[in-house]
């Protein structure tokens, strides 16, 4: 017998100790987002330290199952994140949450539904768009909860180096009506690029018209621009806009506990019996998939995001991850300019979040690896978490090399 | 609107109940000889080590946490396993049982091409059935139970095994049968090895309650052994839920046993492209702990010393309940009681009583009649023996 074809390795950027942007732990996996410190130190965040102190004292904790949607305060808290203390979908009793592991969790769950109980009982032909890049995992996680027809929408205009709007609404006006269309939140992955609040309007617009489903992405609320509410804004919108929706939230980057797996699945129905019934087929594919979710990731988040005080403490670490951030791109931008380096830069600060697309082309990345050990990847999407202070010169110039150098 | 979960609805239905008599003996999670959930020692000395080191919170890989992984290996396997020494296994982290079986029934739909039927016991646990299903299988079933004895229906079993189309999936239970608590005996076992070999099916095996049965963790992996000794490259789901009261960590690994170390990474890098889709990266506290436990001596001995403790209330429960029954004056035959093992039992109840049960005297099971022994405590083994038997006189 001679089992199962070796999968491909994807090419691996090993980040080198000049970017300091962490390291790959399996060279099978594509390069993990993950924040780094000035020091490129991973960094557990403060109020985080101070809550798993709290759980490890407390005694009357066990380690029981949870329920099989999650840690009820866990759901409603991150549910409210989402969607604002005020959302008039929570006021009218008409959101549901599942706890999920990770971001990742809870699109696979949200994608298992909506193939089996969109629109009808069999979505397998149900048309899925994923803009055009994406996070690579988005695809694979539609396909494998058996959807068959999946597309991808304009997104990435790499002339102009911004968002290609007139393609993407072009795409949605084509789209066969109660198509599933998969949108970042904010902090595009990978390209860093959102659309602003009136091209947002746009979108809605013509989903609404056209009767599309919007499945939010939410990776890096308070991340993005260290308000939670700012970087929830399309997501707000949209529910005020009268929208059914789901949102993926992942607690991965906004409380950097990328490995306890924190996510949160929030539905946003029509109305309360509808919502109970998605949430009783949600818990039957949770039950075939993990049962019940992890508790200690959860209890962490609902602890911090219950009490005003750790809640406070929490926005304060959030602001400190995306202000470094923050700072990184402007120092970038502005040596960039300094040195003169040819093209425009203010995309490095226009773009959001953890990425960033520099415009390198591939050659110019492969001068970037080889000749300044640089690890870039090759569509030139940089991680901003791996600049610290002490680098940005020297990946500034190497930018600059590269770009006068090669074209 | 989807059904309620049997299983966990039979909690939900306990907790909304004002009976102070009320006992739960639905979900199958261990308590203490007060009714109440056990944390074991050993995990809070493990976690103690852990939060001191202050560790990060960075990804683990696709596959897990590599101690842990190949620590649930080795416990399965045993340290002089040959398939362990050679390498010629993989074991990814998987979210507990549940999710471990997850990612060997979709490993098996998509790579096992010789056949889209998985053979359960009659009956198996009835998360088995949608979790195949869900993964595109087919579901079939052999011969287990056998309801006039209570106990295993040996020749039912070797007959419709025997009669299984070739390379289909056959699912054995490893130890403590879920939900009956019946195990074929060793002799049994040798035998069942046989004509598993001879229709050269696919075995998985679900190990849930490796040391939580007998109390002893070699004793609870024979039948596993015996099958990989005997050539037969088995396929594994484990779990920590029981057998160190992690349920919530959810903690589990899945293994395949390859022909070599070469085959052995090759499924390894498929099983982590189901993976991937599917959540990224398990979850890493108790996959910590677990490890921490296993890999470190005193731990380890420890943890063994805990889990034969509570496989002893358990099977103490069962021989009160038994000699509860005789002294309430009940006529039946309730062997089977102390006959079975691990943390279920089935009472051989009728759903009538069942139901009876629940209303009239807030003890709350499962339809089939099974029963967590765990659920069961020296201060309620008389009430739950009186109960049984104004339904079953």
């Amino acid at each position: 017998p001679t089992g199962p074809p070796a999968a491909a390795t994807p090419r691996v950027p090993r980040v080198s100790k000049a970017t300091g942007a962490g390291d790959t732990r399996d060279t099978a996996l594509p390069f993990l987002a993950a924040y780094r410190t000035d020091e490129g130190q991973p960094w557990v965040l403060p109020v985080v330290r101070k809550v798993e102190q709290m759980i490890a004292n407390d005694a009357s904790l066990n380690h029981e199952y949870l329920p099989i949607l999650g840690l009820p305060e866990f759901r409603a808290n991150a549910s409210r994140i989402a969607l604002g203390d005020d959302s008039p979908a929570i006021k009218e009793n008409r959101i549901g949450s599942v706890q999920s592991l990770g971001g990742t969790g809870a699109l696979r769950i949200g994608a298992e539904f909506l193939r089996r109980w969109y629109n009808g009982n069999n979505n397998t032909a149900t048309p899925v768009y994923i803009s055009s890049p994406s996070w690579e995992n988005h695809n694979s996680v539609f396909v494998d909860a058996g959807f068959k027809d999946i597309r991808t929408y304009h997104y990435w205009d790499a002339a102009k180096r911004g968002l290609d709007l007139h393609g993407l609404l072009d795409d949605m006006e084509k789209a066969p009506e109660f198509s599933i269309f998969i949108l970042h939140a904010c902090a595009h992955n990978p390209t860093g690029t959102d659309p602003t609040p009136d091209e947002w309007k746009q979108i809605a617009a013509v989903m609404k018209r056209r009767f599309l489903f919007p499945f939010f992405d939410s990776a890096y609320q308070g991340f993005a621009s260290g308000s939670l509410d700012k970087d929830a804004w399309a997501v707000r919108y949209f529910v005020s806009e009268g929208f059914e929706l789901f949102c993926a939230q992942s607690f991965s980057k906004n409380f950097g506990l990328y490995n306890e797996r924190v996510g949160n699945l929030t539905v946003v129905g029509k109305d309360a019996d509808n919502v109970q019934r998605v949430l009783s087929q949600m818990e039957k594919i949770v039950r075939t998939t993990w049962s019940n979710p992890p508790s200690q990731g959860a209890r962490i988040v609902a602890t911090t995001l219950a009490s005003p005080q750790l809640f406070a403490e929490w926005k304060d670490n959030v602001k400190t991850m995306a202000d470094r951030v923050l700072l990184m791109r402007s120092e970038l931008r502005s040596r960039l300019e300094s040195l003169g380096t040819p093209g425009t830069w203010n995309h490095i600060t226009e773009q959001i979040g953890m990425f960033s697309f520099t415009g390198l082309n591939p050659k110019q990345v492969e001068y970037m690896i080889k000749e300044k050990h640089i690890y870039l990847m090759a569509s030139g999407r940089i991680n901003m978490c791996g600049l610290t202070t002490k680098n940005l010169d020297y990946v500034a110039k190497s930018i600059h090399e590269a770009v006068t150098k090669i074209q | 609107m989807g059904p309620p979960d049997p299983i966990l609805g039979v909690t939900e239905a306990f907790k909304r109940d004002t009976n102070s008599k009320k006992m739960n003996l639905g979900v199958g999670a261990y308590r203490d000889d007060n009714g109440k959930p056990y944390v074991l020692n050993c995990v809070r000395k493990a976690e103690a080590q852990i939060a001191s080191k202050k560790m990060d919170k960075e990804y683990l890989p696709i596959a897990g946490l590599a101690d842990f992984t190949r620590a649930s290996a080795e416990l399965a396997l045993g340290e002089n396993s040959e398939a362990f020494k050679s390498g010629r296994y993989v074991t990814v982290q998987g979210i507990s049982g549940t999710g471990s079986l997850r990612i060997g029934a979709n490993f098996l739909q998509r790579f096992f091409k010789s056949s889209r039927d998985v053979y359960l016991p009659k009956p198996s646990w009835g998360n088995h059935t949608p979790i195949f299903r869900d993964a595109g299988l087919q579901l079939q079933s052999y011969r287990y139970y056998d309801p006039k004895t209570c106990s295993l229906d040996f020749s039912g079993a070797m007959d419709d095994i025997s009669k299984i189309p070739e390379k289909s999936i056959i699912l054995l239970h490893a130890c403590a049968h879920n939900p009956t608590g019946v195990d074929p005996r060793q002799e049994q076992w040798k035998e069942l090895a046989a004509v598993v070999k001879k229709r050269n099916l696919l075995v998985y095996f679900d190990m849930a309650y490796q040391g939580f049965a007998s109390g002893d963790i070699n004793r609870d992996a024979w039948a596993v052994r015996h099958f990989i000794e005997q050539g037969i490259n088995i396929v594994l789901a484990q779990s920590y839920a029981k057998n160190m009261g992690l349920y919530g960590e959810r903690v589990g690994a899945f293994t395949v046993i390859c022909s070599d170390a070469e085959e052995a990474k090759r499924v390894e890098s498929q099983l982590k492209i189901l993976i991937r889709p599917m959540y990224s990266n398990p979850p890493i506290n108790g996959a910590r702990i677990a490890s921490l436990i296993l890999n470190s001596p005193d731990l380890r001995k420890e943890w063994l010393v805990e889990v034969k403790s509570m496989a002893d209330r358990i099977i103490s429960m069962r021989t009160q309940l038994v000699s509860n029954l005789k002294k309430e004056g009940s006529s039946h035959n309730w062997q089977h009681i102390t006959d079975q093992i691990g943390m279920f039992c089935f009472t051989g109840l009728k759903p009538e009583q069942v139901e009876r049960l629940t209303k009239e005297f807030s003890i709350y099971m499962t339809k089939d009649g099974r029963i967590s022994v765990a659920g069961v405590t020296s201060g309620n083994v008389g009430y739950l023996a009186h109960a049984i038997h104004q339904v079953t006189k």
